[in-house]
């Protein structure tokens, strides 16, 4: 256990520069230092994630009232797909695995770096050359594409835009994707601390790794659907186009193999920081340690089997249907199992409901809904007639940004002080958390009701019977845009104002808290020992926390 | 809420009503327990936390329950779904084709129609065909949908029990002018429907009020091909430049982002149809899909010699 007092003086992994080059833009794009890379990841994705936000707001815009308001309709069918195309590959996918488990994995495990750092430099590079393949394609002849984030086909073969570029740029970021996954496989595996046994891991390596594994098994897939589709766009070969002899159903079964996995891929990091966030502010042990882990695997393994919910009126089989329903309703039950594990954790717990546990209470509410309007998603007869309607943009929006999104928040409220050694304006981040529920429910609940209506999705314009509820959510998206940028504002800002934060501010007890903020360049001093299960506070007695 | 004009409207509406109930019930557990815990076990009352690790029985019993409640979810809608994907014996068949951006229904008696005529009562079978993208047939008053699809017939059956019209309108993504795919099933009378049956379709008026040339040059080869849902044959002005005296036209257009001028021919209709997006008429969005593997030259031609009669 390292003491406050010492670690106080020693030399941060920012100050101690790289081997490349002590300070200045060298010593981060070519640092093979897992925190370093971190880091560059966070600025990537958070400026892609405020690309992909600025999109949304533009179509909220346009969606405030009838007919054309500050855009066409193929604007608008190139805006919602940017914005989808940019917040799933660019944002949510690598998000909480790229930014936090790289910072974070190896330091809760007691390593000193991820098992592969130069793969690990690789990946970031590769998830830019993929970024960068992307914006290409919106500058090129032909336009940003507009076939929707999903390329179904035979639409995207008809359509003049670029789509070849902007497949080939998702095939790229693939690479990424898998390559991080194996890396952090590798680490897990290989590079626990003496005495880390695998049930002493703290939940957030737990979920990383089951995410890992998922990211290496179903990527491939796409990248192979993606290059069957480059085949048949050059060389004319008949597989998914039917005015080629192709299968267009083909088509969505392979993109949803890949794609329906990808959901937990974005849902699993977050339920791995909430089980880290709950134990330290109720100050005691997880409830169900083992049933959150084994539950991340189990949904790592069920998630592979329900794709074709997704295709439930797409001409399928009416048995698929019915299985594919059955076992949808299956993956319910080790995610509710999570909820009701983290709630009981709160139990005879000692609660301080600061910003980031307060996140992670407006996660669970707005998780919640999107978890269980999934049910009614779930279920065929209500998802014939919901299915490629509002009510299924809203349940998407509050699984992904309720549930990832939040978290994602909360990840960067929790363990700023860690990565930075500055400390954000708490009574603000507090108000934003109020601003940012409501702003979200405004923005998204009134679509569960249009979609009930029969709005469907991906519609430049409606029916005057939906007007109220249009000019409403985007009232939603203006106060989102408010929370948005006091997030930035109180996070970019607390790096020149904010107080020098304490090496444990919040009395927490995974590796990470008992190291200096920021961490020293190889994280630990000496390679630790553990005894302690991850969330035993009895250790906080003999460390070094701010009380108050 | 739980009848409409279809049978399958209450089904649903049923069905929504049980997993929005369980489900706002969990809700409302889960948040007022949090907030409970949040306010009884705070720190600044001075409460020493206790490490509980877990109990067993407890995660058996919050497997259990939602394992039933689920599996009850899915039961019904199960159900449902099994009686409305059931077509009746004595269902009345009608073709649906959909292409990019217009319904087409045809009767077994050889009538066509842009809007959806059915008798009130009668069990229907709709068999669905896309000839270019993936569109989606939905009618959300009585809560079904089906993907229409290229090369693939898919079906979608209901029944309408009030006499009414009701909206038809695609739900799945099918580019420009998908939020605009909107047209009308109206379920009428037996007997008033049996007389529209009987009786002539709009197109079979105008093709019998048009000139004896129209009928000559075969103007139906347009329409059935789609092209004067863009193109107007009066001259109006619609997504796409209109067929009326196209020919020898001085046209200016945008080639790889340069404009020219060009007078329109043989070779540049030939193009134009093959090939839409090598020179765009200025002013107009790139939209026509490629008829490249939907004409046969036969057609083509014909086509050709339409456009240069309708000067």
């Amino acid at each position: 256990m390292s003491d406050g007092k010492t670690v106080a003086t020693e030399k941060s992994f920012y100050e101690e520069g790289t081997t490349k080059s002590p300070k200045g833009i060298k010593s981060w794009i070519f640092s093979t230092d897992h925190k370093r890379i971190g880091i560059l990841y966070l600025c990537s994705i958070a400026t892609f994630f405020v690309v992909g936000a600025i999109l949304g707001i533009l179509m909220r815009l346009e969606l405030i009232a009838p007919g054309r308001t500050i855009m066409d309709a193929q604007t608008y069918n190139q805006t919602f797909t940017l914005h989808g195309v940019i917040m799933i590959f660019l944002f949510i996918v690598p998000g909480l695995p790229a930014i936090f488990g790289n910072f974070f994995l190896p330091i809760h495990i007691g390593a000193k770096d991820v098992a592969f750092p130069r793969l690990n430099l690789l990946s970031w590079w590769i998830y830019i050359t993929g970024a960068f393949l992307a914006l290409l394609a919106i500058t090129m002849p032909g336009g940003p594409v507009d076939t929707g984030w999903t390329f179904y086909i035979p639409y995207s073969v008809r359509s003049t835009t670029n789509v070849s570029w902007a497949i080939f740029a998702a095939f790229v970021l693939g690479f990424s994707s898998i390559l991080t996954g194996i890396n952090f496989i590798t680490t897990v595996h290989r590079m626990r601390a003496p005495g880390m046994t695998y049930f002493k891991m703290p939940l957030f390596v737990w979920s990383t790794y089951a995410t890992a594994w998922i990211q290496v098994i179903a990527t491939p897939i796409i990248a192979i659907t993606i290059l069957l589709l480059i085949i048949e766009r050059f060389f004319g070969v008949g597989i998914f186009d039917p005015a080629l002899g192709g299968d267009p159903i083909l088509y969505q079964h392979l993109f949803w193999i890949y794609s329906h996995p990808a959901v937990y891929i974005m849902i699993l990091p977050a339920m791995g920081v909430v089980s880290e966030i709950i134990p330290t502010f109720s100050r005691r042990t997880i409830f169900g340690y083992k049933a959150i882990a084994y539950s991340s695997l189990a949904i790592a393994f069920v998630g592979y089997l329900v794709w074709a919910h997704h295709m439930f009126t797409s001409g399928i089989s009416d048995t698929a249907r019915i299985i594919f329903s059955l076992l949808t309703f299956i993956v319910a039950l080790p995610s509710g199992v999570k909820i009701f594990n983290w709630v009981a954790t709160m139990y005879k717990g000692s609660i301080d409901p600061k910003p980031p546990f307060l996140w992670v209470m407006a996660f669970i509410f707005l998780f919640s809904i999107g978890g269980l309007t999934g049910l009614v998603l779930g279920s065929l007869a209500t998802d014939i007639h919901l299915h490629d309607t509002y009510f299924v943009v809203a349940h998407f929006h509050y699984v992904m940004f309720g549930g990832t999104g939040t978290i994602f928040i909360a990840a960067l409220f929790y363990w700023w002080p860690k990565m930075f050694g500055r400390m954000y304006n708490i009574k603000l981040a507090n108000y934003t958390v109020v601003l940012y529920f409501i702003a979200f429910n405004t923005l998204y609940f009134p679509k569960f009701i249009m979609g009930y209506m029969g709005m469907p999705r991906r519609y430049y314009d409606y029916l005057s019977e939906f007007t109220t509820l249009q000019f409403i959510s985007t009232i939603g998206s203006w106060l989102m845009a408010v929370a948005i940028f006091l997030i930035i504002w109180n996070l970019v800002r607390s790096l020149k104002t904010g107080r020098i934060a304490h090496a444990n501010p919040w009395g927490g007890v995974t590796l990470e808290w008992q190291i200096a903020s920021p961490p020293p360049l190889e994280n630990f001093h000496e390679v630790p020992v553990i005894t302690h299960e991850p969330y035993d506070f009895s250790q906080l007695k003999e460390m070094d926390y701010e009380s108050k | 809420m739980f009848s409409g004009p279809s049978e399958n409207t209450g089904t649903v509406d049923m069905v929504m009503l049980y997993i929005v109930g369980v489900s706002v019930l969990l809700l409302v557990g889960i948040t007022i327990t949090m907030i409970y815990f949040v306010f009884k076990y705070n720190r600044k009352k001075g409460h020493k936390p206790v490490d509980i690790h877990g109990n067993v029985w407890l995660e058996i019993l919050w497997i259990a329950i939602p394992t039933i409640l689920v599996l009850s979810m899915f039961y019904y809608g199960y159900n449902g779904f099994v009686v409305m994907r059931t077509i009746p014996e004595n269902a009345m068949e009608i073709k649906v084709t959909a292409r990019m951006w217009e319904w087409k229904f045809d009767y077994e008696n050889g009538k066509s129609s842009d809007t959806l005529y059915v008798p009130v009562g009668q069990p229907i079978n709709l068999v669905m065909e896309s000839v270019d993208v993936n569109h989606s047939l939905f009618i959300p008053a009585f809560r079904i949908k089906e993907d229409v699809i290229a090369g693939i017939k898919t079906h979608l059956g209901f029944t309408a029990d009030e006499a009414g019209t009701y909206i038809i309108t695609c739900a799945e993504y099918c580019g420009l002018k998908h939020s605009m795919m909107y047209t009308a099933v109206k379920a009428l009378p037996l007997t008033e429907f049996n007389n529209w049956l009987e009786g002539k379709t709009e197109k079979q008026i105008i093709d019998e009020s048009v000139s004896l040339l129209a009928e000559k040059l075969n103007v139906g080869l347009l329409h059935d091909k789609g092209c004067i849902t863009c193109h107007s044959l009066d001259g109006s002005i619609k997504q796409a430049p209109s067929f009326l005296a196209i020919n020898g036209r001085k046209t200016v257009i945008l080639e790889g982002g340069e404009e020219r001028t060009i007078t329109v021919d043989d070779n540049y209709l030939r193009k134009s149809i093959m090939d839409p997006y090598s020179e765009i008429v200025k002013g107009y969005p790139a939209i026509m899909p490629e008829q490249k593997r939907m004409l046969n030259e036969d057609e083509v031609n014909q086509i050709i010699g339409i456009l240069k009669a309708l000067n």
